[in-house]
């Protein structure tokens, strides 16, 4: 339960990270808040060689709205006060990690990070918001829905640092709503449910029984039993497959409702 | 059974005298080879500087250190527990320039340059602070295990303002307790944020 002997750098600029992680490709992992890496290197999971700690970079601190979207910086943490401007963010956040975890765990660490079991990724697969990624190379923005491939899997290059994700938060009459169950408050979701409601258009994304956040196209009629039949989840220690298929439909309806109520 | 002595259940373990000519203080040379090499190759050590309930300390570690394995085993301040080591248990929490973090999540080297409080920081002159009195008055600990993290946390959230007793709970969500149950912990925070 320690990590094992890695090499520590302290950079404190952009530039300089790029250029390590330029220099040792997947050899190097990107510590920001830590609140997943660190588990993973206590249990040695992972055994990186070198860790670039960027929370000396201090330009990676920024939260700034920028034309209807909130741009949130890699080192913004999930209890900064300033993500509460995008509502349905509001409504997830409460639900990651505990209170002190999100003091420390940042929402581009989360994002990066690509569980597919987790809040953030999927509320920022519902709102269609993207990801700025930087290396020596260049500068890119990836869409959510391009960005997670699937477990632990997405489109980030290992010489690229995640330096911004963009939330659309413009007020266009979308109202929204987050939903999920976990066995315990604060631990990994069983199902995840994102919804968003205006007038009779209704969108929702499902988490954690899919293998990346999946937006689903659903009979805004009858959403809770479309999106239930659209979904093959695998049942495991804690839920079978025909409970978690169910859960589906429980937490889409949910979500919905309180989607569409919180529009009116 | 019953009568079955312990000495024939369990039989002094036996320690045959070996000549240990391996001095005190070379812990190097009590490793395996193994070990050795290990720390052979070792990322070099850093410098870290930090203030630990008002005290200043200047220590060089290993960058793989976590800080609670530095408030414990370097700085010897054992109040801080280590429960899971994966940020479930919540043992470890303490303050890092005034917000509740996990220990176990932190590298020792993260902290260079941080005001940290610990469970030791709490109690003023001997006297148990607000919050400590109430946990004693509400029995809200048995073993004890669990709560250095929960009075960090907790000192974080009162310092907030006043919780409700839902948010109280909703804190309690990160902290482990097997022994006391967590009404009585509830009670003593919620009675913390009369004071």
């Amino acid at each position: 339960m320690k990590p094992v002997a890695f090499r520590y750098e302290r950079p404190e600029s952009i530039e300089e990270a790029m250029a390590l992680l330029a220099e040792h490709g997947d050899e190097a992992k990107v510590l920001a808040g830590g609140q997943s890496l660190l588990p993973v290197l206590n249990m040695r999971l992972l055994r990186p060689s070198v860790l670039v700690d960027i929370n000396c970079v201090l330009q990676l601190d920024n939260v700034a709205h920028e034309n209807g979207s909130l741009r949130v910086g890699a080192l913004a943490r999930q209890a900064d006060r300033r993500l509460l401007d995008v509502p349905l963010l509001a409504d997830c956040l409460p639900h990651v990690g505990h209170f002190v975890t999100r003091n420390r765990g940042t929402v581009c660490g989360s994002i990066a990070h690509g569980d597919a079991a987790a809040e953030l990724p999927l509320a920022l697969t519902l709102l269609g918001g993207s990801v700025v990624a930087a290396s020596a190379r260049g500068r890119r923005e990836i869409a959510a829905a391009d960005f997670f491939v699937t477990h632990f899997t997405t489109q980030l290059a290992p010489d690229e640092l995640v330096v911004e994700t963009v939330w659309p938060s413009v007020d266009d009459g979308w109202a929204y709503a987050f939903e999920e169950l976990a066995q315990r408050h604060g631990d990994f979701a069983l199902c995840a449910v994102a919804a968003a409601a205006r007038g009779s258009e209704l969108r929702i994304a499902l988490g954690a029984v899919v293998d990346r956040p999946t937006v689903l196209e659903v009979d805004p009629e009858a959403p809770a039993a479309s999106a239930a039949a659209q979904v093959e989840p695998y049942g495991n220690l804690h839920a079978s497959a025909a409970y978690l298929r169910n859960l589906v439909r429980v937490l889409v309806d949910r979500a919905a409702a309180r989607a569409r109520e919180q529009g009116t | 059974m019953c009568s079955t002595q312990p000495e024939q259940a369990f039989p002094p373990i036996s320690c045959p005298e070996q000549p240990n000519p391996v001095s005190d203080t070379d812990w190097s040379l009590r490793t395996d080879p193994e070990r050795t090499a290990i720390r052979r190759t070792a990322a070099p050590v850093i410098d870290v500087a930090v203030t630990v309930n008002g005290k200043r300390y200047r220590e060089t570690v290993e960058p793989r250190l976590l800080l609670s394995d530095f408030l414990r085993h370097t700085l010897g301040l054992t109040g801080t527990h280590v429960g899971c080591e994966h940020g479930v248990c919540g043992a470890c929490t303490v303050l890092l320039d005034g917000v509740s973090v996990r220990s176990c999540l932190l590298l020792a080297a993260q902290a260079d340059g941080a005001e940290l409080v610990t469970v030791e920081g709490l109690a003023q002159n001997g006297e148990l602070n607000p919050l400590q009195a109430a946990f004693r008055e509400c029995h809200a600990l048995q073993c004890g295990f669990c709560t250095p993290g929960i009075l960090m946390a907790a000192t974080d959230l009162l310092s907030r303002g006043r919780p409700s007793r839902d948010e109280i709970a909703d804190l309690l969500s990160g902290h482990l307790c097997r022994c006391t149950g967590y009404e009585p912990i509830v009670e003593a925070i919620a009675k913390a944020t009369e004071r």
